[in-house]
């Protein structure tokens, strides 16, 4: 996209610009445009801004395709080629220092910012630690890169702390990958994203491959250790019933914008977007009406089969 | 009537490790009775044995002990007889990725059951019966759909063309094991949508497997909650969903998401750490998964 294009706001609410009030902004992304230089070019994110507080839990909704991913891999420069960050700037505001302009980083100070400042827990839980070394020594080679002046009975002490931190047994350091459930695996993940106590996490789809229940434990944990440890948490997944449930603010993602960014609660009880109200509109309640799903006949059922399904 | 019926059935895995085998049942003593018009709802986490169920009645599991009758007949498990159990018992997979032939047309999927099932014959009428089928998924134009392959359809469409292929036999009765879970969340209900119009017009009768208990609440006439190879609890889906009794579907039910309770988990938390910091010990885990 070329800067002379220019989007329309996100839509937001009054009570989204009373929540802002006094807030103190932790990572800001301004105007970031996002592509993969493949033919024919795909703009995979399109001029968004975004800022994310410090402490706050912000929900990024979207569906497969919408860029969401992307999005977060620039925020913290994992952008691979042809992925490209075309224009746009991503600040991140130190708490103990001054700000860092995350784009300009390059070498061993994008080394440094990474992980220490902004850490991910990634999509997959299941198959994102190394197979072939113990737990111990994933979390040990983060504390080793990035506190090199750690001893190894001290670098001991955190993994073991970690594991603790997120309702892991510490006689786990020694397992392997294979020898953990995936719930396991995944607190794992996010002891490790924990290890260098980072201001933001970005969360991509934490809890996608785990059993509801699992899952419920962990986002129990993760609100948890927020409220403990306050780093802020830009959280990604389709799934807006979760991020209903767990987010302060929720931005929704479409074809590469954010097309509204509202509170959880204004989302919930008067989205303006058309495309959120179809989100929202797509899960059935639990224990409520049965919305727009209809199976014996009455109603309309069959718009809702559209030609989008 | 017609009916399919699975009686007392019983799978048991054997899981060798080392030179170790031990024997795993993950279906124990399952009955239950699909009747036309009619769907049934498995529920259950991974590992309930809620798969295994319908790879049973497709055929594609042997059951080690129970009956699968198909009108009251035992159902065969091989040559002729059981070209005329799958002739009425279809299965819709979960993966529309994986369950369609990258290497073949769409036409090429809904023409092998024509042909196998002898439902109908020669080109022109062979066409005629793709087209219909097309149709009636909502893949319209359809000769335009017939001549893609599997790689130029969304995952949405994929999904319909495996649906349309299980109905391509003629089936009375389909198993659909997550049909819609590997999709979309805006397109998911459309599909269901889909299957439960296709349901009212030709009197399927439906076993609908699936994690998610909204849509099973909604799609289904009965529930069956399993949890580890047991039913633990069945009965009509307002009441199993509202009116749960047994603590694994009251765990599942409190674990589901509900747009409805946004912020509460923040308090609840919230207060547990205050009651924490004033000397209780929290209680970390209330929902019993830290050794899952």
């Amino acid at each position: 996209m070329t800067a002379t294009t220019t989007t329309a706001e996100p839509l937001s609410s009054d009570r989204h610009a009373a929540y802002l009030v006094g807030k103190e902004p932790v990572l800001t992304a301004r105007h970031v445009s996002i592509d993969y230089e493949v033919e024919p070019v795909v703009h995979a994110v399109k001029d968004v801004s975004l800022t994310l507080h410090r402490g706050e839990i912000l929900g990024l909704a979207g569906e497969s395709g919408c860029g969401k991913t992307t999005l977060a891999y620039g925020l913290n420069r994992l952008l691979k080629p042809p992925a490209l960050l075309t224009s746009g700037t991503v600040t991140f505001h130190d708490q103990d220092g001054p700000d860092v302009d995350v784009v300009a980083l390059t070498g061993d100070a994008l080394r440094a910012f990474r992980w220490d400042k902004v850490s991910m827990v990634f999509q997959g839980a299941m198959n994102s630690l190394n197979p072939v070394i113990s737990v111990r020594d994933q979390l040990g080679d983060v504390l080793k890169t990035h506190r090199p002046g750690m001893s190894r009975a001290e670098r001991a002490s955190r993994s073991a702390e970690l594991l603790e931190l997120v309702g892991v047994d510490p006689l786990r350091l020694d397992s392997y990958a294979h020898e953990l459930s995936g719930g396991m695996r995944q607190r794992v993940m996010i002891a490790m994203a924990l290890a260098l106590d980072p201001q933001v996490m970005i969360m991509d789809e934490p809890t996608t491959a785990l059993d509801v229940v699992v899952q419920r434990g962990i986002l129990r944990e993760i609100m948890r250790l927020r409220e403990q440890l306050g780093f802020a948490v830009v959280f990604i997944t389709h799934d807006l019933p979760l991020l209903l449930e767990i987010s302060d603010r929720i931005a929704v993602m479409l074809r590469g914008e954010i097309v509204e960014i509202d509170t959880a609660e204004a989302v919930f009880e008067a989205a303006q977007h058309p495309y959120t109200r179809r989100l929202l509109g797509s899960f059935p309640s639990l224990t409520g009406d049965r919305g727009a799903f209809v199976r014996t006949g009455e109603g309309t059922g069959e718009s809702q089969e559209g030609p989008h399904a | 009537m017609s009916t399919l019926e699975v009686r007392n059935l019983v799978k048991d895995f054997t899981i060798r490790k080392g030179l170790r085998r031990t024997r795993l049942r993950a279906v124990n003593d399952v009955s239950f009775t699909l009747e036309p018009g009619r769907t049934i709802a498995v529920v259950g986490e991974s590992g309930s044995g809620k798969s295994t169920v319908a790879r049973m009645i497709a055929q594609l599991e042997t059951p080690t002990s129970g009956e699968i009758l198909l009108d009251g007949t035992p159902s065969a498990t091989r040559g002729r007889g059981l070209d005329a159990y799958r002739h009425d018992v279809q299965m819709v997979f979960q993966d529309p990725f994986a369950s369609l032939n990258p290497f073949h047309t769409v036409g090429h999927h809904l023409e092998r059951p024509l042909r196998l099932h002898e439902v109908a014959r020669g080109r022109e009428a062979l066409d005629a019966r793709i087209h219909e089928l097309l149709e009636r998924v909502n893949l319209t134009p359809a000769p335009v759909f017939a001549a893609k392959q599997p790689h130029e359809m969304s995952g949405g469409q994929r999904q319909r063309v495996a649906i349309a292929r299980a109905l391509a036999p003629g089936a009375r009765f389909l198993v659909a094991d997550e049909p819609v879970s590997m999709l979309d969340v805006s397109i998911r209900l459309g599909v269901l949508n889909l299957l439960a119009r296709l349901q009212r017009e030709e009197n399927l009768g439906v076993l609908y497997i699936t994690h998610d208990l909204a849509t099973a609440r909604h799609f289904s006439d009965e529930i069956l909650v399993m949890f580890r190879g047991n039913v633990v609890e069945r009965g009509p889906s307002d009441q199993v969903i509202l009116d749960p009794q047994h603590e694994y579907t009251k765990l599942l039910l409190s674990a589901a998401p509900e747009p409805a309770n946004h912020g509460r988990l923040r308090e609840e938390v919230r207060r547990e750490l205050a009651a924490a910091g004033a000397g209780e010990p929290a209680d970390r885990d209330r929902f019993g998964t830290r050794g899952l």
